[in-house]
């Protein structure tokens, strides 16, 4: 655990590598690790490398990860100022506040819900799948349009293989490891690592000087900050968790959120992006809070709440455990134990991490023009560690491509990623129900739950499209009147 | 690297299209409408109806552009969607970052091809040599550091976790 803390929080502050790199690179070790460890060790280097993220952010204004970068020019702004060891302090205790505050949701909610969704069959299982997906087109960063490609996209790999109901190859062209279905480790760490690598020589970044400031007294005068404002870390909190919830999104837009919140009810609005310390209080713990929050779909459906989960699923399916409800009544000892790693993850956070500031300065030397041609070869080992074949690392390179492209042209790559993921678990129940309601699509809607997620699943889709279609009317009596 | 949404589109349009079709050569289960191909087939028609939206945009993109370029004169039209067919990253620019990027796949394709001939440790240390190298570290330092790297990749992982990394020429050593 303690390894794993330290090389998040090392990826996480490398401008460039995100914490979910980190995770898809740590998978080949979870694969020879038994449950409790691996996510044990999943759960610490993302913490690490989320707060991580904040230090280039704060000393280069370069966020070390997606997560930061929704405050990272305020970070800056206060390094400007002289105050760059309170804009990391904050980072540090708002990061691990957060992190506990997802933690008690996570283990508040979970095993309400579970209890809950023990009773559900394949149709509303169905719906969730579908909900799931929508959601992460709807929430996706760019346009819908493009979510939805990267959707199918992802649906569609997920349909390459033996197919279930009739157990007929599709897609496979005769390859038998092509029959197997595309394994989905390799393909995550082709679309978060080997993309990053291709981005990175695309556009290679000069070696950033580092601002020459003491960081010392990283605590001093934080307790007044905090007090000050502990009405925006629980704001923070709370949108950080449900943000983590929705599928698809994950701690990314919950800091943007809580950011834009942030400023929004602020009193001193006009001093936001001039080196204010109440946005950075929001957002960092926003995008910790959304982490924890992202495993409660996780854990009790099976529906990835964000893309890093979206590995852990995948590495739990590899390790032969469904998540979903049953887990909970078979292996509470499992579902504990996840919570008290958030915990202790969290809590650990503090003192490494004020290591991790205290080093900074050495972590930003390391020169990355090495490291990339380093993590390229861990991917390619990583990849082949899984299923020792080199089907995988084609899997990889092709994937990582693939995300790379998609990235370039603005199409999402998180809703791939949920496609890819649920594209079985939403066809496995759609198949079954269909037999079970003999072809009667209304049975999808004749038990409650199934019947209220459905509409639900139906009023994410159609809802925007009325408010277009009334937009455009509107448009035209407009253009009449004038 | 970007394309105009047209030719995303046009794409897509395509690929659904040989997909659905191949897609209608799978066997159904007797007595039912639907198979393992239905599914392929919602996705390919849902991949037809976005490659026809991305179309529309990118063409109008294109006129609008035009338009306005014909209007204004100027050169900097700022427009989300990109109005020229494809364009090409900075790297594209450049000779030596041209090398490196096409440098990635062929390096792993020949990996894929030959490790199992030549083994992991020399095609290790040969493709870190050459990505480190062309990336700005100095010869004699780039094959150090590909060296090392190499050793701890199969300590860790051929000894420790106990992948089998495939030998290669170097089986009579390795064992």
């Amino acid at each position: 655990m303690l390894a794993s803390a330290i090389f998040g929080l090392f990826v996480g502050s490398i401008p460039g590598l995100t914490a979910t790199m980190a995770a898809a690179l740590l998978i080949p070790f979870t694969f020879f690790m038994d449950p409790v460890p691996a996510i044990a060790a999943i759960v610490t280097t993302v913490a690490m490398a989320i707060f991580a993220g904040d230090i280039p952010g704060a000393l280069l204004r370069i966020p070390g990860t997606p997560a930061s970068a929704a405050y990272c020019d305020e970070a800056y702004a206060m390094t400007r100022k002289g105050k760059v060891a309170t804009a990391l302090g904050v980072s540090l205790v708002c990061a691990a506040i957060g992190g506990v505050f997802g933690s008690a949701i996570l283990a508040m909610t979970a095993p309400v819900l579970a209890e809950f969704a023990i009773k559900f069959s394949s149709y509303e299982y169905f719906w969730l799948a579908c909900l799931g997906l929508s959601c992460a087109v709807v929430v996706s960063t760019g346009s819908t349009l493009k979510g939805l490609v990267s959707l199918l996209i992802g649906l569609f790999i997920s349909t390459i293989g033996i197919d279930i109901t009739a157990g007929h190859p599709r897609f496979a062209f005769g390859n038998p490891e092509m029959m197997g279905g595309i394994s989905f480790i390799p393909a995550m760490i082709g679309m978060f690592a080997i993309s990053e690598v291709l981005r990175f020589i695309a556009a290679p970044h000069k070696q950033e000087s580092i601002p020459q400031q003491p960081i010392k007294n990283v605590f001093r005068g934080l307790g007044g900050i905090i007090s000050t404002y502990k009405l925006n870390v629980m704001r923070g909190g709370v949108i950080g968790a449900v943000v983590g919830i929705l599928p698809g999104a994950g701690s990314d837009i919950a800091a943007w959120i809580a950011y834009a919140m942030s400023k929004r009810f602020s009193k001193n609005r006009d001093k936001f992006g001039s080196g204010h310390v109440e946005g950075l209080v929001d957002a960092g713990t926003a995008n910790n809070a959304g982490l924890a929050g992202a495993w409660v779909p996780a854990l009790v459906f099976g529906i990835p709440g964000d893309s890093i989960t979206a590995i852990v699923i995948g590495v739990l399916y590899m390790k032969g455990m469904n998540p979903g409800p049953t887990v909970f009544m078979q292996q509470p000892e499992l579902i504990h134990a996840v919570f008290i790693v958030f915990f202790l993850a969290n809590l650990a956070l503090l003192p490494l991490g004020f290591i991790a500031i205290r080093l900074s300065r050495t972590i930003l030397l390391v020169p990355r023009h090495v490291l990339i041609p380093i993590i390229l070869m861990f991917c390619v080992v990583g990849s082949f560690a899984i299923n020792n074949t080199v089907f995988g690392i084609s899997v990889m390179l092709i994937m990582g491509i693939l995300a790379y492209l998609m990235e370039e042209n603005g199409f999402p790559v998180a809703p791939t990623i949920l496609g890819i993921v649920l594209g079985t678990m939403l066809e496995d129940n759609f198949m079954s129900s269909m037999i079970k309601a003999d072809g009667q699509f209304t049975e999808f809607f004749s038990r409650p739950i199934a019947a209220v997620l459905g509409v639900l699943v139906i009023l994410i889709w159609t809802l925007p499209l009325l408010r277009f279609l009334l937009s455009s009317i509107r448009g035209e009596k407009t253009r009449f009147t004038n | 690297m970007g394309f105009n949404d047209a030719l995303i589109g046009l794409a897509l349009v395509i690929f659904a299209i040989a997909e659905i079709a191949y897609s209608a050569t799978f066997p159904s289960l007797h007595g039912q409408a639907y198979g393992p191909s239905l599914f392929p087939t919602i996705i390919g028609c849902g991949l037809i109806a976005c490659g026809l939206v991305l179309i529309f945009r990118g063409l109008r993109a294109r006129s609008q552009h035009a338009r306005l370029a014909q209007s204004t004169q100027s050169e900097s039209i700022e427009s989300l969607d990109n109005p020229v067919w494809v364009q090409l990253g900075q790297w594209a620019h450049n000779p030596a970052s041209r090398v490196n990027m096409l440098l990635v796949p062929v390096l792993l394709v020949a990996y894929i091809l030959l490790s199992d001939s030549i083994g992991f440790i020399p095609l290790s240390v040969a493709i870190l040599t050459v990505l480190l190298f062309r990336l700005g570290s100095s010869l004699l330092s780039s094959l150090l550091i590909a060296i090392v790297v190499t050793l701890v990749l199969q300590l860790l992982f051929a000894k420790v976790l106990l992948v089998p990394l495939p030998s290669g020429l170097l089986l009579p050593w390795l064992g």
